[in-house]
């Protein structure tokens, strides 16, 4: 196996690490704690209450355009990231081609602005 | 003039033995930290700014509370809702500990005492801190509760608008280090000179102040700390996506959230205040027999950890200080206010590059 992927096997390795640790604290716990549930103790917490419907009640999803506009500069991000590195390299040039990329989303923001849609209603 | 290459290890070890050794350090790295920080910032300094003493009984000044806390925690009974998405609800905690978990694996703490040196290590740290949001969302779905699916639709909803502040102010810091190596990173803020004076290197915190602040509070909100809690609300929501947890799993959020908030910390310090270095002047006049690196790997750690206290000191200090944002003042504080002002710090930065 190459050095690199050697070293990406490391993400696989603290990823299993993280689960490892989880479980040992929770497998830990499950020696040492009671179990006795009953009706009234596995019951969704409602303030006190008996819980009204299902616990998955229709609630509204307001960020539908937030995640529209998440998407867009998340993706305008992967193109900046590789740009930054070699700003010095391309110069004037690159500089350019980005403010007018980066002007260009600004303007989607604006429009979005303009709208009213990045009001929390 | 300073040698930063990295220095030959003298002994070999096989790559089982390194591994094994670097996921020791991980779980100390995630774990030692977050119990140094609630202790001395969550118990004592938030008592301190209250007026009051906080923990005094377990050990001295209240010291073992952390380890009480632990044990009162593993009696409690795990409760897991009737109505429940039973495997979700047990696999949410798991979630949130991997995206810790995988943040402290880029982050360098001297010359060769990193866990992974990844060429794109800022880039794979941003990915991961995203991870969290999964488990957060897993946590409020399957709870099926009410509170428990406002808290976790709040916390998305702020998580994804504060992701982009935090992005973009990293991207100021590479336009000017040139690199996404963290290594790199660390090592353009040492070798920096400030107009031709390099006593001090160049700490982007001086250049970058825009990004750094800009960074701060998107942590502060990534993390859902006062003032940016609304998705765990507890004077309306209970306790939000956690609200149907108890015992162990409980724990396993706290934990998660306090881990994450040091190793942001780190990640700050690492971009911003120069990482794992000491000031030029001051490593000139210590290692002069040129044994800088090796010295390095052992100091660089604890200056790691100055540095993360310095900062984790902000993020508590904010957190008992500020009244809760309303849900709409966040969003558009995120939108209207952080997303435009990083976007034009890019342009400015670059202008400066390219002029400069």
């Amino acid at each position: 196996m190459s050095d690199f992927l050697r070293e990406f096997l490391l993400v696989l390795l603290f990823g299993l690490l993280a689960f490892g640790v989880v479980g040992l604290f929770i497998g830990i716990a499950s020696i040492l704690r009671p179990d006795r549930p009953t009706t009234g103790k596995v019951e969704n917490y409602e303030s006190g209450v008996d819980p009204v419907g299902t616990g998955w009640s229709q609630s509204q999803i307001r960020y539908y355009i937030f995640a529209l506009l998440f998407v867009m500069f998340d993706v305008e991000a992967v193109f900046i990231f590789p740009w930054a590195t070699r700003l010095e390299a391309y110069g004037w040039f690159g500089l350019v081609e980005m403010t007018i990329f980066i002007f260009i989303l600004a303007l989607g923001l604006a429009y979005a602005w303009r709208k009213g849609v990045l009001r929390w209603v | 003039m300073l040698s930063l290459t990295t220095s030959t290890v003298a002994a070999e070890f096989a790559y089982w033995q390194t591994s094994g050794f670097k996921l020791l350090m991980a779980f100390v790295a995630v774990l030692i930290p977050a119990g140094t920080t609630v202790y001395l910032y969550l118990f004592k300094m938030v008592s301190f700014m209250q007026s009051r003493l906080g923990p005094m009984e377990a050990g001295p000044y209240g010291s073992l509370q952390l380890l009480a806390e632990l044990g009162k925690n593993a009696q409690k009974e795990d409760i897991v809702p009737a109505r429940a998405d039973v495997l979700v609800f047990k696999l949410a905690p798991y979630v949130v500990l991997l995206s810790t978990f995988l943040l402290v694996l880029v982050v360098p703490w001297g010359p060769d005492a990193v866990f992974a040196d990844f060429d794109t290590g800022i880039f794979f740290a941003l990915a991961v801190s995203s991870v969290s949001v999964i488990g957060i969302l897993m946590a409020g779905w399957a709870s099926a509760s009410k509170y428990s699916l406002l808290g976790g639709l709040r916390a998305a909803g702020q998580l994804i608008a504060y992701e982009l502040p935090l992005v973009l102010a990293v991207v100021g810091v590479v336009i000017q280090a040139g690199t996404l190596n963290m290594q790199g990173i660390v090592a353009a803020q040492i070798e920096g000179e400030i107009f031709g004076w390099g006593a001090i290197g160049n700490p982007f915190i001086l250049t970058q102040i825009v990004g750094f602040l800009i960074f701060m509070v998107a942590v502060q909100a990534e993390l859902t700390q006062v003032p940016f809690d609304m998705p765990i609300a507890e004077s309306e929501l209970v306790s939000g996506y956690m609200t149907e947890y108890s015992g162990f799993r409980f724990l396993m959020f706290f934990i998660g959230e306090f881990a994450t908030a040091n190793i942001f910390a780190f990640l700050a310090a690492v971009l911003f205040l120069g990482g794992w270095g000491v000031p030029p002047f001051v490593a000139d006049a210590l290692f002069a027999d040129g044994n800088y690196s090796q010295w390095m790997n052992v100091i660089g750690p604890l200056v790691m950890a100055t540095k993360m206290l310095a900062l984790t000191f902000i993020i508590y200090w904010v957190r008992f200080t500020y009244p809760r944002f309303r849900e709409d003042q966040l969003q558009t504080f995120a939108w209207k206010y952080l997303i435009p002002i990083s976007l034009v710090n890019i342009a400015v930065t670059g202008f400066l590059k390219v002029v400069l």
